[in-house]
């Protein structure tokens, strides 16, 4: 009960922070946006896919993916700008629950990419995409399942380094083999294909062109959901560790 | 109320490939009563924000032992929270917020209702005179209102002992003097208040007592004038119109005159306690019929017992 108020709690603020000045989910969407726009149309002729709502089908579920690891990744930023206010400091000294002081975080950007996601499907829809709810909605649970993990990790990472110096260049060498090696942008072959096998993500595009396609019950489906899963269980347990240790 | 026993704290540092041990604070012994304004006085890096980041709960102790407000630091710094407010040196706000929307959410993290929450931030808005600007954004507040909204937040969950590091640092001397009296006010409410400093006229217009620390020690224990008259108590300067030989022979030999100086045009007496000094020495020269041109006290400073402790000045330091 008082794990669930407090992370109520700093949802609360965390999410009357983002609404104020939320330059950061503009920001957000520039980079999957520019991809709809500039990269998509290249698709069809690239994949010599039949149609154009063919490529949109193909690439917008990947282009979720991205925006999910690329929105959760970088929060860590902001947590380290919270350290240095002293805002954290101050609820150190309270007896708040040191869990929901990451959960109240990570479910804000669990909450800001879902609705990042939708507008990017919105915007997909003159394109041709075309997806059933249901469909969608289960390829939400698993981008929120990333955006909890990540965000988790993230501000683990934050904690630990303190620095955005020492943050940007870590993320940013893990962001983007994670992006290359997940099939977003085209097609994986060879050995990158066999590579890619141990990355998460590229699992996590798999299950989403599978549900865009229609097939929930395709295997690759309860497989992605049940890698992020434990993966997000795993992350969500060491961040939680990492947080009652510096926020002791 | 705060109650301290071998408190130490060191840290590691890497300089190169060398690591080297700090002992930040070795070993603090303090004893704080209830309703005092206790200070920690001592220059940057002596060990005062670690000691006060262990009694706030912040960091653990290596070793020793501490009960503040009644709960054992150690054992149960859950229940220390529940009694102790703290504010940092550096502020503690999110600029996008208001000063009410921080005390509202700064009381619930204590478990205190929403409700109640917001009538004890109109009342701590009030009590702090921030009632006119408890709305806008915390990022438009001068450096004085900003602080002032960092110690309502640390009294918001009505404390027993309210740990302030540094609370004037950076203000102007209006805003300090108005610290000050915000500082008495919680006194006057039965809050134990325990600051650190690095000001000599703060910790001695402020502080009911305080500590002098060095090196991660405390080095002497005291109310201010305690500690001022251990050191050499007070001066007085006796101005004499030539009559300086009469006037010694009168002077040397009362019991209250520890030492006596003859300088040019008179004498310089070192006694215990000058107010009580000065009407025993006008009446022996008055009473001689001896010329007296001027009389002046000096009374020592902080700096002349962190000085004596030491062997440096605060002020260099």
């Amino acid at each position: 009960m008082k794990l669930l108020r407090d992370t109520w709690l700093i949802f609360q603020r965390q999410m009357v922070l983002v609404l104020r000045n939320p330059v950061w989910v503009v920001i957000g969407i520039l980079q999957p946006l520019y991809f709809l726009l500039l990269f998509g149309p290249l698709l069809k002729d690239a994949l010599q896919a039949p149609t154009t709502a063919d490529a949109y089908r193909f690439f917008v579920p990947g282009l979720l993916v991205m925006l999910a690891m690329f929105g959760s990744m970088f929060v860590g930023f902001g947590l380290i700008a919270e350290l240095r206010a002293g805002v954290i400091e101050r609820s150190r000294v309270t007896p708040i629950s040191r869990l929901a002081l990451m959960l109240g975080r990570a479910l804000r950007d669990v909450a800001t990419l879902v609705v990042q996601a939708a507008l990017i499907t919105v915007l997909a829809i003159p394109f041709g995409l075309t997806v059933r709810v249901g469909d969608v909605l289960l390829a939400y649970l698993m981008l929120g399942l990333i955006g909890l993990m990540l965000s988790a990790a993230s501000n683990a990472i934050a904690l630990k380094l303190r620095s955005e110096d020492a943050l940007a260049p870590l993320m940013n060498g893990v962001a983007q083999p994670l992006l290359l090696l997940s099939g977003i942008l085209l097609p994986l072959t060879g050995w990158v294909a066999t590579v890619a096998d141990f990355n998460p993500f590229s699992w996590a595009v798999d299950a989403s062109r599978a549900l865009f396609a229609g097939n929930p019950g395709d295997d690759s489906v309860w497989q992605a959901l049940l890698i992020l899963g434990a993966l997000t269980a795993l992350t969500l347990f060491w961040s939680a560790r990492a947080f009652a240790r510096s926020v002791r | 109320m705060i109650e301290t026993k071998g408190l130490r704290k060191s840290f590691r540092s890497r300089q190169g490939r060398e690591t080297k041990t700090v002992e930040a604070v070795r070993g603090v012994d303090l004893f704080v009563g209830e309703g005092e304004i206790f200070g920690f006085l001592g220059p940057n890096g002596a060990g005062k924000t670690t000691t006060l980041r262990m009694l706030a709960t912040l960091i653990e102790p290596d070793g020793g032992a501490a009960t503040i407000a009644g709960a054992d630091l150690r054992r149960n710094p859950g229940e220390v929270r529940r009694r102790i407010g703290y504010v940092a040196q550096g502020g503690s706000t999110w600029d996008e917020v208001s000063a009410r929307e921080e005390l509202v959410l700064h009381a619930r993290m204590y478990g205190i209702s929403k409700a109640e929450a917001q009538r004890r931030a109109v009342r701590a808005l009030e009590a702090f005179q921030l009632t006119e600007f408890a709305d806008r954004k915390c990022k438009t507040y001068s450096g004085g209102q900003r602080r002032r909204v960092d110690i309502a937040l640390g009294v918001i969950h009505e404390p027993k002992v309210v740990f302030l590091d540094e609370p004037t640092t950076g203000l102007d001397p209006q805003s300090r003097a108005h610290m000050w009296d915000e500082i008495r006010r919680l006194r006057s409410e039965g809050v134990t208040v325990f600051v650190t400093t690095h000001y000599l006229e703060e910790a001695d217009a402020l502080c009911d007592r305080l500590a002098i620390m060095d090196y991660g020690e405390i080095v002497a224990e005291g109310t201010p004038d305690e500690l001022k008259r251990d050191v050499a108590g007070d001066v007085v300067t006796v101005g004499l119109n030539g009559s300086t030989p009469e006037a010694a022979q009168l002077l040397d030999g009362e019991d209250y005159v520890n030492k006596l100086e003859t300088t040019e045009d008179g004498l310089r007496l070192y006694v215990d306690q000058g107010a009580t000094a000065i009407p025993l020495i006008l009446r022996k020269i008055d009473g001689a019929g001896l010329h007296l041109g001027t009389i002046e006290l000096h009374r020592p400073s902080l700096d002349d017992v962190f000085l004596e402790k030491t062997g440096r000045s605060l002020r260099e330091s």
